[in-house]
């Protein structure tokens, strides 16, 4: 089947199986391969993308619900923007990063969810075995403060 | 300086082997054993799928020898007759459709004529369980000091203990895989590895082809803690068998839950320990009876148990000493390295023990710990005299210091008078952890580093240890521009492609920055020697240098060397295991704070300091990491991570049902350093990524056990155990 969506601010038509995941869809079918695969069944977040703005697991999303929506991957996220999770040690095997880093974005984008949650609970969605989670949550302190006036 | 590949990582364009796109590509899948032991009497495949589609390869296939070249040779490739764990492969497949093999693999049946497996390691194997020499024993090792018999006999006091770890998955966020092709008789694989030459061994020993048409790059690495170790030079096997019949690429990728029930798990452990103490709580004497679960083959425990056995007593002195330690074949799949290599499951006995001592005597548990921490001079185990300058009360001063242990003690005594519900406690280990390889391993090791200069007067370093998330290209960039004098961006690091890196070793074993490290640096000095440059000729002159040795030499290349050679302190019997074991230990004190709910018995850790003596930190932010990552992988050990078994193999191989600690589940890490340079270390740095696991575990259970008063003897402490020992 045929579906239509946009792809990082593009307009993209592509064709899809049926079963194909919008993670496949991304990574074999259009080859952004930033989003990748931690587990397959929505625990690990290291496939997470934005689907109309709010953060997915794209292992758990049937191709076909894309269609006519927003898609944004890591891939449109300027690397000028990742200076504090670059500083703060956020990465290091980088295999859950692309995830890590589109989660710490829609945090950063929507800091009203700060007012009722903590950044530890917002993030508990994304598993890290390399950090400690440490470097994340301060690079996305630090992130966030960058909007501070 | 920041991590090099850093921002590679954060826009999602540093490329893992399932990220590289191959024109042509068959798709790789494993037709594994359906049982724990027996005969394979048949492999059926099913009607229902077009073979003549597929690429089958068996033993058959095998040009060389059918063993996946370790210590021993015992493990196959692809299992002929028989079968020795469930999952073990049997058999391979590829296909043009992912689909397609994935569906192939349900139609194949491995008929097996089943024998009675062994799935317990603390248990004597029938005579019919028997099948690894005439006992089941794949090591035996044994540690001897002193009159152990004669000073248990005279010890006024003699406590005893049993404790116990479980096995424990690596889940590295990137799965195994490896791509491998055929190039002009060269047989190529690219993928998620440690240890290239490993592979290239393997492929000698079972394709029986020269290193020169053998060729190994690891390709992007998204962790590995020692999963990344042993187990891919049998998966390279498989996707290259595949490639070289299949005369086209090949991509073998597990997804989560084959990658959790088929590869290594961290040692299963049973430490038994009966020590005599005087009044004051000096040790007199420590007996200790190390087991491990070895799982089906040989692979890599025979020297997980040396590790193990070696920092089964302690940081502490004891002029009476044995260690006896045993790894034990069982049926289930090869448990293998695992950041801390046998050391955290002894120190978590031997730490636990400690505070049951304390208990025992009605000592404090950090003046028991005072008492007899090693001293300047004192010795270990193995009779290795300590005199690096450390001092180990220090370091524990300073993490109680930090911990604010007094304080909370009292605030939290008051807190639990006031609670039904909820306790709280806090705990502490001291610990050590040996760099790089055991005795006289490094000299087999023998690794040589190159340094190059390249036509566009930049250097390029050349070695065979892998980035896997812990710093490897920053670390080698940082040490290479500091001896050489010129900026980072002049040092480029090689890819790690045996084609053109010589071999220093294996990145395991905390080795990697102290001694390749090292090697760079003595390689960085060769380099100059050769250029003719004075020892302090700035960056400049160095690139003028190499670009002046290219135009006279337009067919060669300015190329410094480095070859180990082992520090004269060393000194190492293998035989009666007495001696230097590590040219150095890092040293550790951990702390931590728990409380535990009494109506869901969930432990949340509170607060956790982790303060350490590791030489010279060569970079903060990633030695930070290190520490901080091997402390929540290692709270994970003690607390949530469970492997169910079920014929020896894990059944709960998903994230769904089998825990690692994410953000919520753990407080900040509060980290320090306390450097004593390491002469023999770059830039005097020890080792320092399997200390953080050590001391997590038994912290955390001494925490436990202060906040409820039980006496915790085996992890992870699961809400379900916690429950069974309150109760019991």
């Amino acid at each position: 089947m045929e579906i239509t969506f946009t792809l990082n601010g593009e307009p993209r038509i592509v064709e899809v199986d049926p079963a194909d995941r919008l993670l496949d869809t991304l990574r074999y079918g259009l080859g952004l391969t930033g989003t990748k695969e931690g587990c397959g069944e929505g625990e690990c977040g290291a496939c997470t993308v934005f689907l109309d703005g709010l953060p997915v697991n794209s292992c758990l999303v049937p191709s076909y619900q894309a269609r006519g929506r927003a898609v944004e991957t890591v891939e449109a996220i300027p690397p000028g923007e990742l200076d504090a999770l670059h500083a703060s040690g956020a990465t290091q095997c980088g295999a859950c990063t692309p995830g890590v880093v589109v989660t710490a974005l829609w945090v950063r984008r929507n800091p009203g969810l700060l007012a009722t949650h903590s950044l530890r609970e917002l993030m508990a969605g994304n598993l890290c075995r390399c950090t400690g989670y440490d470097g994340i949550i301060d690079g996305l302190e630090a992130w966030i403060r960058e909007d501070a006036p | 300086m920041k991590r090099v590949e850093g921002l590679s990582k954060l826009t999602g364009r540093e490329l893992y082997v399932d990220d590289l796109a191959v024109d042509d590509v068959l798709w790789g899948g494993t037709v594994r054993s359906p049982a724990a032991r027996g005969r394979i009497r048949e492999v059926r495949f099913g009607s229902g799928v077009d073979w003549s589609e597929f690429v089958v390869v068996d033993h058959r296939d095998i040009p060389g020898s059918n063993a996946v070249f370790l210590i021993e040779d015992d493990q196959p490739v692809l299992a002929s007759d028989r079968v020795r764990h469930l999952h073990e492969p049997v058999a391979l497949l590829a296909h043009p459709s992912r689909h397609a093999v994935r569906r192939a693999l349900r139609e194949v049946e491995v008929v097996i004529d089943q024998e009675p497996p062994h799935l317990d390691y603390r248990l004597e194997a029938a005579p019919d369980r028997i099948q690894y020499g005439n006992d089941n024993i794949l090591k035996h090792l044994r540690i001897e000091k002193g009159h152990v018999e004669r000073a248990l006999a005279e010890s006024p006091v003699v406590v005893e203990g049993v404790y116990e770890t479980g096995a424990q998955e690596h889940v590295y966020l990137e799965p195994q895989g490896m791509l491998a092709w055929e190039e002009d008789g060269v047989i190529t694989v690219t993928g998620s590895m440690q240890c290239p030459y490993y592979v290239v061994d393997a492929f000698r020993f079972a394709l029986e082809r020269e290193k020169d048409r053998i060729r190994i790059i690891q390709a992007a690495t998204g962790g590995g803690f020692g999963g990344k170790e042993e187990y891919p030079s049998g998966m390279a096997l498989h996707a290259a068998l595949l490639a070289l019949k299949a005369s086209r690429p090949v991509k073998l990728i597990y997804d989560r839950s084959e990658d959790m029930a088929v590869t290594t798990k961290r040692h299963p452990s049973r430490v038994t320990h009966r020590t005599g103490v005087d009044r004051d709580g000096r040790l007199l004497v420590q007996d200790i009876e190390v087991l491990l679960d070895g799982g089906a083959y040989v692979t890599l425990s025979p020297v997980v148990l040396s590790r193990a056995i070696i920092h089964a007593g302690g940081p502490y002195q004891c002029d009476n000493v044995r260690i006896d330690g045993r790894a034990m074949l069982t049926n289930s799949p090869p448990f293998g390295a695992f950041r801390g290599f046998g050391a955290p499951q002894t120190q978590f006995a031997v730490e636990r023990h400690m505070d049951r001592i304390a208990g025992r005597l009605g000592i404090d548990p950090v003046e028991l710990r005072r008492t007899n921490l090693i001293d300047a001079g004192g010795s270990t185990a193995t009779g290795q005299v300590i005199d690096d300058g450390v001092d180990r009360v220090a370091v524990m001063e300073r993490a109680l210091e930090l911990a604010d242990y007094s304080g909370r003690r009292a605030r939290h005594a008051e807190f639990n008078s006031g609670s039904h519900t909820r306790k709280r406690g806090i705990g502490l280990a001291t610990f050590f952890h040996g760099a790089g390889f055991t005795g006289a391993g490094e000299v087999y090791l023998d690794s040589v580093v190159h340094v190059a200069g390249l036509p566009d007067g930049k250097v390029e370093v050349r070695t065979s240890n892998v980035e896997m998330g812990q710093g490897t290209l920053t670390i080698f960039t940082e040490l290479a521009a500091a001896r050489l004098g010129c900026p980072p961006e002049e040092v480029v690091i090689a890819p790690v492609d045996t084609a053109r890196v010589p071999d220093s070793g294996p990145t395991v074993a905390s080795r990697t920055a102290m001694i390749v490290g090292h090697l760079v640096e003595e390689a960085c000095d060769d380099l100059r020697t050769r250029l003719g440059l004075a020892a302090g000729a700035d960056g400049d002159s160095l690139k003028e240098a190499i670009t002046g040795w290219h135009e006279a030499n337009p067919a060669d290349e300015p190329l410094g060397q480095a070859r180990h050679v082992q520090p004269p302190h060393i000194d190492w019997d293998e035989e009666t295991y007495r001696g230097d074991a590590y040219g150095a230990f890092g040293w550790a004190t951990y702390v931590a704070d728990v409380e535990v709910d009494l109506r869901t018995f969930a432990t949340e850790v509170r607060d956790f300091v982790a303060v350490q003596e590791v030489g010279k930190v060569l970079n903060e932010t990633l030695a930070r990491g290190q520490i901080q990552g091997g402390v929540v992988q290692a709270l994970g050990w003690a607390l949530l991570e469970e492997c169910k078994w079920r014929d020896g193999a894990m059944e709960n191989a998903q994230l769904t049902n089998y825990m690692i600690p994410t953000t919520a589940d753990v407080p900040p890490i509060r980290v320090e350093f306390m450097e004593v340079p390491y002469p023999h270390g770059a830039a005097g740095a020890k080792g320092i990524g399997e200390l953080p696991f050590d001391g997590v575990a038994p912290a955390v259970a001494n925490a436990v056990a202060e906040a409820v008063g039980c006496d915790p003897d085996s992890i992870p402490l699961t809400p379900e155990r916690l429950m069974e020992l309150i109760e019991r």
